[in-house]
């Protein structure tokens, strides 16, 4: 680090400057100074749930949509997220305590079959960096593990993901299941994995096929937001 | 020192590589999940026939059913502790096939992935990464592998670091990567990148190159960019036969026969030298290669527009090489 940017003394930010300079931070996978910058704005009063979504969530957004359009890569998502998890850890036990709104919450895994796991773990890293609550069960699932954590754990979402040309229509089973116990309307099935694509989604009965971790951060935002909305005309 | 691939790279212009190994496993009835290297001890006249469907399909080299064959992979199926064991005879069957002919068969021992993270982002560190591929590589030496094979690798630390284990086992090497991600590997590898960091090894591959990713006409332009590096080493192109497509419950490639002819020809005249296959790439495909290397005369370098109209769209509009490098939007920014 040169002695320019040791210059900076994030305290010395007023509010706006200090998101900012969080993005900038999150950006780069600075945790401790993400991790300074969370304290700082707590100190300051900010309620622990503005401090998610506008400085860690937002900052997320953007290390998402680098990701999607091809600028930033996994490595670089991966340091983002162990910075943002920094944050996370000071803000999950307040979170709790004040009560904030839930985003939302996901049961994600890899089907049976299938121990393909990098992508996944993308996916439940950039789905917490959205403030979402994820609960994953690894890989090798049969539909037995998606059924008793939905029945634990009560999602939004269930993440399905196959690696593989052969193991990607085990994701239909899941669903068939689902329907054949009337529970298929409680979730939205989103599908990822890199033989998959939209036409196979559809194929199989999911809500959404998401192309990568940034595309299934959107769409889950996207299905949340639709709930909420009706949720409330309801 | 000399071995069985030098010799056949001096004598030839190209060489066919294979196709598929999982993709035809599958069809000789291996269930979705299984590790595909059980079958080495269990069916092994199932693995000779896979290596003899490409030999007879006109393949001079081909890759050993070793691909998830380390301990970090067969760990998942509580099989960690025969990693060597299974690539020593992957090895030993692939060279009692390959001696069979009376014309030269390279047998290739594939080392792929470990599937982890590498340090300080993951959690497998360099030391531990070459513990694993040396323990591979001590077993397909071990079978009679003529050289070693490292394929579909995404990130240059695990390269570099089955480079360093290749070296302990004092074996020849090729080693590719998967160029998957907006025509770079999932960790942001470019095809520039990866002919300027194979130089700078300490214990070079014989040839480098890309298989796997998505498509042939990608992998073309991939191939390309390395050439574009003025590389002397060998070029290897390994491409899948098209695109995984969904149809009725199962699942099939869409790249046919006579595309596969048409894409190993324009490897050739890419630039590559070991030309093969990867998923979905069967021995009516290799047939079809071998007789197109073998009628069509070499032509000029194509360009990327001759590339996809004889194979089909790139599946982005770069791949990281060249002028139009999308930059990282954001940096620490600087007090004035």
């Amino acid at each position: 680090m040169s002695d320019e940017e040791d210059d900076i003394i994030l305290s010395e930010l007023d509010d706006e400057e200090l998101v900012q300079q969080m993005f900038d931070d999150l950006y780069d996978g600075l945790k401790e100074e993400i991790e300074e910058g969370v304290n700082i704005l707590l100190e300051r009063g900010w309620q622990p749930y503005q401090v998610l979504t506008e400085a860690l969530v937002g900052g997320m957004t953007i290390v998402g949509k680098d990701f999607r359009d091809g600028i930033l890569f996994v490595p670089e998502v991966l340091l983002a997220a162990n910075a943002m998890k920094g944050g996370m850890a000071i803000l999950k036990p307040l979170l709790a305590e004040t009560g904030a709104p839930r985003v939302g919450k996901m049961v994600i895994g890899t089907v049976k079959g299938d121990i393909h796991d990098i992508g996944k773990n993308l996916v439940s890293m950039m789905m917490e960096g959205a403030g979402f609550e994820v609960v994953d069960l690894g890989i090798n699932n049969p539909v037995e593990n998606y059924l008793e954590a939905l029945e634990t754990e009560e999602p939004d979402i269930l993440g399905m993901s196959a690696l593989l040309t052969t193991t990607m229509p085990y994701m239909k089973v899941v669903i068939d299941t689902l329907i054949e116990q009337g529970k298929r309307d409680d979730y939205v099935v989103l599908v990822g994995g890199a033989p998959l694509n939209e036409e196979f989604g559809r194929a199989i009965g999911a809500d959404a096929y998401c192309r990568d971790a940034a595309v299934a951060v959107e769409t889950a935002k996207d299905f949340m937001s639709r709930k909420h909305n009706k949720l409330a005309a309801g | 020192m000399t071995n069985a691939l030098t010799k056949l790279l001096a004598t030839r212009d190209w060489i066919l590589a294979d196709g598929a190994t999982g993709t035809n496993l599958f069809n000789m009835g291996l269930e979705s999940g299984d590790a595909p290297e059980m079958w080495n001890d269990e069916h092994p006249d199932r693995i000779a026939l896979l290596y003899k469907q490409a030999v007879d399909a006109g393949s001079d080299l081909f890759l050993t059913n070793s691909f998830g064959g380390n301990a970090a992979r067969l760990k998942l199926h509580g099989a960690q502790k025969r990693a060597r064991e299974l690539s020593r005879i992957s090895a030993e069957i692939g060279r009692s096939v390959a001696d069979r002919y009376d014309r030269p068969v390279i047998v290739a021992g594939s080392v792929g992935p470990t599937g982890e993270i590498m340090a300080p982002m993951g959690a497998l560190t360099h030391e531990l990464a070459v513990e694993i591929f040396h323990e591979q590589a001590e077993g397909l030496k071990e079978g009679g592998a003529d050289v070693l094979w490292l394929e579909t690798i995404s990130a240059q630390e695990e390269y570099k670091a089955a480079a360093e284990a290749f070296k302990l086992a004092d074996m020849p090497w090729c080693g590719t990567m998967s160029f998957d991600t907006a025509g770079r590997t999932m960790m942001g590898l470019t095809s520039a990148d990866m002919a300027t960091m194979v130089e700078k090894l300490g214990n070079p591959p014989l040839a480098f190159g890309a298989n796997c990713g998505v498509g042939a006409s990608d992998l073309l332009r991939t191939v390309l960019g390395f050439v574009a590096q003025g590389s002397e080493r060998p070029i290897i192109a390994k491409g899948n036969a098209g695109i995984p497509k969904y149809h009725d419950g199962h699942i099939h490639y869409d790249g046919t026969p006579e595309l596969m002819a048409d894409y190993a020809v324009l490897a050739r005249d890419a630039g590559a030298t070991i030309i093969g296959g990867c998923c979905g790439t069967m021995p009516e495909h290799l047939s079809k290669m071998r007789a197109a290397l073998e009628e069509r005369p070499k032509g000029p370098r194509p360009t990327l527009d001759q590339i996809t109209d004889a194979l089909g769209a790139f599946s982005s509009a770069a791949d990281g090489t060249g002028d139009d490098v999308p930059a990282p939007r954001r940096t620490r920014r600087r007090r004035a």
